[in-house]
């Protein structure tokens, strides 16, 4: 079972080492990991894609809410969202088979951002199911790379999950 | 003399080191231990006027493990200082034991400076890097500005909720670098939750299930320490009639000489206390983290029980076993909460009937010939009247410990639960004795484990320490030996300790009077000289070579299918 969590953590040196070493270290599966900051400087985000079971995911949970630096996390998984992901691939492309290459990248509504005598790069976002379909659909000609950013997403509607539901100072 | 309005403020300015000691200071801190080297000399040169006391140590990792006896002799957070790089990988063991028993460390790493980072230098090690997961928290401070602020926050995160160690690593320029001293009076950390209070729902729920529970077991461990919550543990287990057993870290929060007391549970529990956890429908753990030392083989653990889990440690919850009614709370608060909402009395008698006759038919036993630990522990019992500060090491002789010497009250029991740290136990004992001055520290440990932090003996005899050392002396990695015994046909590979020295010559060379114990005769003299001599005193125990520790579970067998070594276990 694959599950979405939102994280928001304090942008500082470390965070991603301790919430990565987190991972590994108590061998939890992360099937991708993607960051960056907020409307809020200070504060970024992480969007985690994990595969466990149930009791894995809660443990991963209460795991990271133990990080100092994790501020919020939000198991958005069940909650209606947009998810993207964006793919870089650089596929074979012999000026015969581009016209067809080209078509798939219609299909997709994909973009090809770089041209050479022989490859071509296609820049693709979309659904970890679309971003499959598109890498599937132009192994045949070669693929010679691939890199992939990892899942990002936003809850659909007004709704965040931002700072406000949580922020405690811990006064003395 | 006559200042311009520049000079003011500079004169109102300290040093990186003059920031450190003042932020101990409003911390409350008055005994650091340590070793000095080249980062942190600012430090050391401004701790030496200061009235801070410093422990010297022989070696880092003695340094840390002081401070963590030193912490749970007084409920103190302990503090530690190395140098960078070697004196900062070793207090990594110190460090990771404190992480893994939840006791509360400021660990002062000195690091090259700011601008050396990152380039190999002399003496430079990734300190954050490394320690990122045995610490609950871990800082590289840049900047003198921000000392202050970071010692404060240091202390807060490593002693509230589940405590644990903290490091922070300070480059040597920010110790000679000037800045006004000031501490902040609130701390903002918007991603640190120490929920202490319990949730009142699962309080209610709580507490109908222990009155419908026929034979209900109150399952402590160190929590129960940290938060002191023996007198609500004891409120509960006299109130509702409900025996007790603990984990190691348990030891001290309920008077083992209770008749509702059981034993200790586990691979070396008491055969009743297995039992026990075996037979209950109602486990109330209590600042337990169902360690795999506790629960055996997980999926035949205590099969019949609903399990009630008190921890301040959400993530504790559910980790190894389900809990069906899951308390996140501080265990005094959880217990209180809980001892409000039980009205009347509880009656267990059949259950209670139950555990007497398991405990009459396997008691703790030992053949009483030869020269045996067991009898020398019995010894120290009744010449100290229970009374004194029990450090340990690891192996065979800290299981006899546990079982030998019955505590009544909390923080008198220190050893390495988790970890498992051999040399762990006279460091310990130095953190303790000074913590707590008063006392009667001894420790138990063992030709093995004594050999691993044999340095310290410098320590106590410096500071005069009252530390009285036993060495349960058998010529072998003890422990190692045994499980040898049972489980690798006795082929005795590598723990015959060839080689030992004459411990008594050792304590001598370092000016501490020590006396060789070679039959059971002997023992209650030389326990009387050890006891009665001011300051430190070393007892070589040549006990038993072979003595095994009864009962144990094999490890990842079920806690009902015990090893008792003959007669009943």
């Amino acid at each position: 079972m694959k599950r979405t969590l939102s994280v928001l953590v304090e942008n500082r040196p470390g965070v991603l080492t301790r919430v990565a070493g987190l991972f590994s270290r108590r061998g939890y599966n992360i099937d991708s990991l993607a960051v960056g900051r907020t409307e809020n400087p200070s504060i970024s985000r992480m969007t985690i894609v994990v595969d466990g079971d149930e009791q894995i995911i809660e443990q991963v949970g209460k795991q990271l809410n133990k990080l100092i630096d994790v501020i919020k996390i939000s198991d958005i998984t069940d909650d209606p969202y947009v998810g993207r992901e964006l793919i870089l691939i650089k596929v074979n492309a012999e000026p015969a088979v581009r016209g067809e290459i080209m078509q798939i990248v219609d299909i997709f509504r994909a973009r090809i951002v770089d041209i050479a005598r022989n490859s071509l790069i296609i820049e693709a976002t979309g659904d970890a199911d679309k971003i499959d379909a598109i890498e599937n659909s132009l192994r045949p000609f070669g693929i010679r790379e691939v890199v992939r950013t990892g899942k990002i997403a936003m809850l659909r509607g007004a709704k965040t999950r931002g700072m406000e539901a949580s922020g405690n100072d811990t006064g003395e | 003399m006559l200042f311009t309005i520049g000079d003011r403020a500079e004169a109102k300015k300290l040093t990186g080191a003059g920031i450190i000691i003042k932020a101990l200071q409003a911390e409350g801190v008055d005994t650091v231990f340590g070793i000095p080297g080249g980062s942190v000399l600012p430090l050391y040169h401004e701790l030496a006027v200061s009235n801070i006391r410093h422990i010297l140590t022989r070696h880092e990792q003695g340094a840390a493990h002081a401070a963590e006896g030193y912490a749970r002799a007084s409920g103190k957070p302990g503090v530690c200082i190395a140098t960078s790089g070697p004196g900062a990988t070793n207090l990594v063991t110190g460090i990771t034991n404190a992480y893994m028993d939840s006791i509360p460390l400021v660990a002062l790493t000195g690091q090259v400076s700011v601008e050396m980072i990152g380039h190999d230098s002399f003496q430079e090690a990734d300190i954050t890097g490394i320690t990122l997961p045995v610490t609950k928290a871990n800082y590289l401070v840049k900047n003198v500005h921000d000392l202050a602020a970071t010692i404060h926050e240091a202390f807060y995160i490593a002693t509230t909720g589940r405590p644990g160690p903290v490091l922070i690593d300070i480059p040597k320029d920010l110790t000679t670098q000037r800045a006004v001293f000031r501490y902040p009076p609130k701390l903002h950390l918007p991603g640190y939750r120490s929920k202490v209070s319990p949730h009142a729902l699962q309080v209610t729920q709580a507490a109908a299930a222990i009155a419908a529970a026929a034979r209900p077991l109150l399952f402590i461990g160190g929590g129960v320490i940290t938060s002191g919550a023996h007198e609500e543990v004891r409120q509960l287990a006299e109130g509702q009639d409900i025996p007790v057993v603990m984990s190691m870290m348990g030891k001290g929060g309920f008077p083992e000489t209770s008749p509702l007391f059981v034993g200790m549970v586990g691979m070396h529990g008491t055969a009743a206390a297995n039992y026990a956890m075996c037979e209950t429908d109602l486990i109330i753990g209590v600042g337990v983290r169902f360690d795999d030392r506790v629960t055996g083989k997980i999926e035949a653990f205590a099969p019949q029980a609903k399990i009630i889990h008190i921890d301040i440690d959400a993530a504790e919850i559910g980790k190894v076993v389900t809990a069906h009614i899951p308390i996140v709370s501080d265990a005094r608060q959880g217990l209180a909460a809980l001892l409000e909402k039980l009205s009347g009395k509880g009656e267990h008698p059949a259950w209670r009937q139950q555990i007497r006759r398991w405990q009459e038919e396997n008691p703790l036993h030992y053949e009483r010939c030869g020269l045996k630990p067991q009898y020398v522990l019995e010894e120290l019992y009744n010449l100290t009247k229970g009374q004194a500060l029990i450090a340990t090491d690891v192996g065979q002789h800290q299981m006899w410990a546990v079982h030998y010497y019955p505590l009544e009250r909390p923080r008198a029991f220190f050893s390495s639960c988790g970890l498992g740290t051999m040399g762990f136990g006279v460091p310990a004992a130095m953190g303790a004795a000074i913590a707590r001055p008063e006392e009667t520290v001894v420790v138990i440990t063992g030709d093995g484990s004594f050999q691993m932090n044999i340095q310290e003996l410098a320590t106590i005899s410096h500071y005069q320490l009252p530390v009285k050392i036993i060495l349960m002396n058998n010529g072998y990695l003890g422990m190692v030996r045994q499980w040898q015994e049972f489980f690798f046909d006795r082929r005795y590979a590598y723990s015959e300790m060839l080689g030992n020295p004459d411990f008594v010559k050792v304590a001598e060379a370092y000016r501490i009077p020590g006396r060789l114990v070679m039959t059971s005769e002997e023992v209650v003299p030389a326990l009387t000289e050890a006891l009665a001599t001011p300051g430190p005193f070393l007892l070589d125990v040549k006990i038993d070579r072979e003595e095994n520790v009864f009962p144990m579970v094999p490890p990842g067998g079920t806690l009902n299918k015990m090893v008792t070594g003959g007669r009943g276990a």
